[in-house]
């Protein structure tokens, strides 16, 4: 299972103390908590991607790029790429050419954003979200997998011979998961690729979670990718732990008051009790997502939210520590005790996972 | 839905003190509907009322995070799964109060279609009963319910007067709104609202003289 932490990008005024970073701060915090994430042996880092303030990461595969620079093992992903108001093509080099440089290390989550305006900025409709959704993949889909393509379509002008370069790595197009809260038609669309399906999970009750993986796991089965208990799962998770319970809720009560999307609406105790946001001791975190797999199945990845609402870099890195150190080496073992055989992993690169597989066989990494 | 399953009446009442005129106009409005749903079918009749006031903050929190609180889903579904509303509110500010509309924004927009909907309001004088006209119905149009032609308005006059010589009284129009929301769940074609009897009618259309003059006392 993969475990790791996915960021929105905000650049939010600390409460605590109204200091706000300006976007090079926080685009250099972004970089020192992918490296931390490695540091700490987490699998994955994954950015969102804005197009309008408060919010920094409009050029995603920039980012990744020099993070798979300084990195050897963190997998490289997004949370989420928009597939509706990006053109297909791009979205196919840019990520063929991340993949290279990064060996593989390298997926991706599909996504229609959250932020209505962004479609006529750049010339969509946002009442063709679905439909875009589903066209654009579908050519993202043939431009990987087939060298010279003649593509058709409503949203954008034809293609005739056209091959995007680069090729992707050895001919492996990058593994894509599709992120969505709340719309069956894309826990579909992943079902019918054999891709993953991945829940954001953090702002709404998990019975919803359910009912959406529930869906998706059943469509994976009937389009013929596996049984439903092999389809490939990822939630997310929201959390702030400090050794005692109470330190924990004292430090985070301020950040999540104030916090964007539910800040200013429900208190701390009835967020935390209605959806997966856990706010305790590295225990409480540990039992709170164990507890996901009840309600999900068994899933690949897990990937948490850890910087945002304005929490300083510092807070940020130690959170980091005590997820790395505390917390992910008990879910792994724990997660891995409960799996049954025949649950695969997420799929990587074949060389990520040739890598993986040298490295489990090195005593010194046991 | 086997013939055996309750019938379900569900009021909503936006109003916002205790006592509230609007939620015994909402209270009114159900036991009209429920006494005529009794005489004219053998099913079973529930009647719940969903007082807005006690889900007032669950109401901001899911209009903030996108999700419904416990006790608000409950009220959601229970106002989706009736087989007839009656919609209450105050007037506030020439129109249908925020806590009333702020509810409606949380119902999906196709869980009302074809649903008979019972308007109805309250305001301390009766020039602003027209808001039933100009900004529920319309409202509820959108939503694609089927709004009953009787809404009614209650001025705080209305709860301790008669009808007079041109209008009916409060009590005849709850009557006939909660006749029409009962022949509305039950299918029946014929309004139960009573038309005027005319000519074609025979004798029916005749008033006997005695009641007419007895109807013209004040009583």
């Amino acid at each position: 299972m993969q475990f790791g932490i996915f960021t929105v990008g905000d650049v939010t005024t600390d409460p605590t103390t109204g200091t706000t970073p300006s976007e090079n701060e926080r685009i250099k915090a972004t970089l020192a908590i992918a490296l931390k994430a490695e540091e700490v042996g987490l699998d994955v880092f994954a950015t969102g991607e804005h197009h309008n303030p408060p919010f920094v990461p409009s050029s995603p595969t920039t980012t990744l790029g020099y993070i798979a620079a300084r990195t050897e093992k963190l997998i490289l992903s997004t949370s989420t790429t928009l597939i509706t108001t990006n053109d297909p093509v791009k979205i196919a080099e840019d990520y063929a050419t991340l993949q290279h440089l990064a060996d593989g290390r390298v997926d991706l989550m599909m996504g229609r954003g959250n932020t209505g305006p962004v479609y006529p900025w750049f010339g969509k409709d946002i009442r063709q979200g679905i439909p875009l959704a589903i066209e654009n993949y579908a050519l993202l889909h043939k431009l990987w997998r087939e060298d010279v393509v003649d593509w058709e379509g409503k949203f954008r002008t034809p293609l005739q011979s056209f091959t995007a370069t680069p090729r992707p790595l050895d001919g492996v197009p990058p593994f894509v998961w599709h992120g969505s809260i709340r719309s069956p038609e894309i826990a579909e669309q992943a079902a019918f690729y054999g891709d993953g399906f991945f829940h954001n999970n953090i702002f709404w009750p998990m019975e919803h979670t359910r009912k959406m993986v529930a869906l998706y796991r059943k469509r994976y089965a009937h389009y013929g990718h596996g049984t439903a208990e092999q389809a490939i799962v990822g939630l997310g998770g929201q959390v702030f732990m400090r050794k005692n319970s109470q330190d924990a809720v004292r430090e985070f009560r301020p950040y999540f008051d104030n916090a964007p999307v539910y800040g200013h609406g429900p208190s701390l105790e009835d967020f935390t009790q209605q959806t997966p946001l856990t706010v305790g001791s590295p225990q409480e975190v540990i039992e709170r997502t164990l507890s996901f797999r009840e309600d999900v199945g068994d899933y690949q990845r897990q990937l948490f939210l850890m910087d945002h609402a304005g929490l300083p870099l510092k807070t940020v890195l130690e959170q980091l520590d005590i997820l790395g150190e505390e917390v992910v080496p008990v879910l792994r073992k724990e997660f891995a005790r409960l799996r049954p055989a025949g649950v695969p992993d997420a799929p990587v690169h074949p060389a990520v996972a040739a890598a993986r597989a040298a490295a489990t066989a090195d005593p010194k990494e046991l | 839905m086997t013939a055996t399953a309750p019938l379900k009446i569900v009021a909503v009442a936006a109003g916002l003190s205790s006592p509230s005129s609007t939620r015994l106009l909402a209270d009114r409005l159900a036991e009209a509907a429920r006494e005529q749903l009794a005489d004219g079918q053998d099913r079973r009749v529930e009647v719940q009322v969903v007082e807005l006031r006690d889900l007032a903050v669950d109401i901001a929190n899911h209009l903030v995070t996108g999700f419904p609180p416990a006790g608000l889903k409950k009220a959601l579904d229970a106002v989706t799964g009736a087989d007839g509303l009656i919609a209450v509110t105050p007037v506030f500010t020439a129109s249908y109060s925020g806590l009333f509309k702020s509810f409606f924004d949380l119902v999906d927009n196709t869980a009302l279609t074809g649903k008979p909907v019972v308007i109805a309001a309250t305001g301390g004088t009766p020039r602003h009963s027209l808001v039933l006209e100009h900004a529920l119905r319309p409202l509820f149009a959108y939503l694609r319910a089927v709004v009953l032609p009787t809404s009614v308005y209650a001025a705080s006059e209305d709860w301790g007067s008669h009808g007079d010589e041109y209008t009916e009284g409060l009590p005849a129009r709850i009557r006939r709104a909660g006749g029409e929301l009962a022949s509305a769940v039950t299918g029946r074609t014929v309004s139960g609202a009573s038309r005027n009897l005319t000519l074609d009618d025979g004798e029916d259309a005749v008033v006997p003289f005695a009641q007419q003059l007895a109807d013209l006392r004040v009583g």
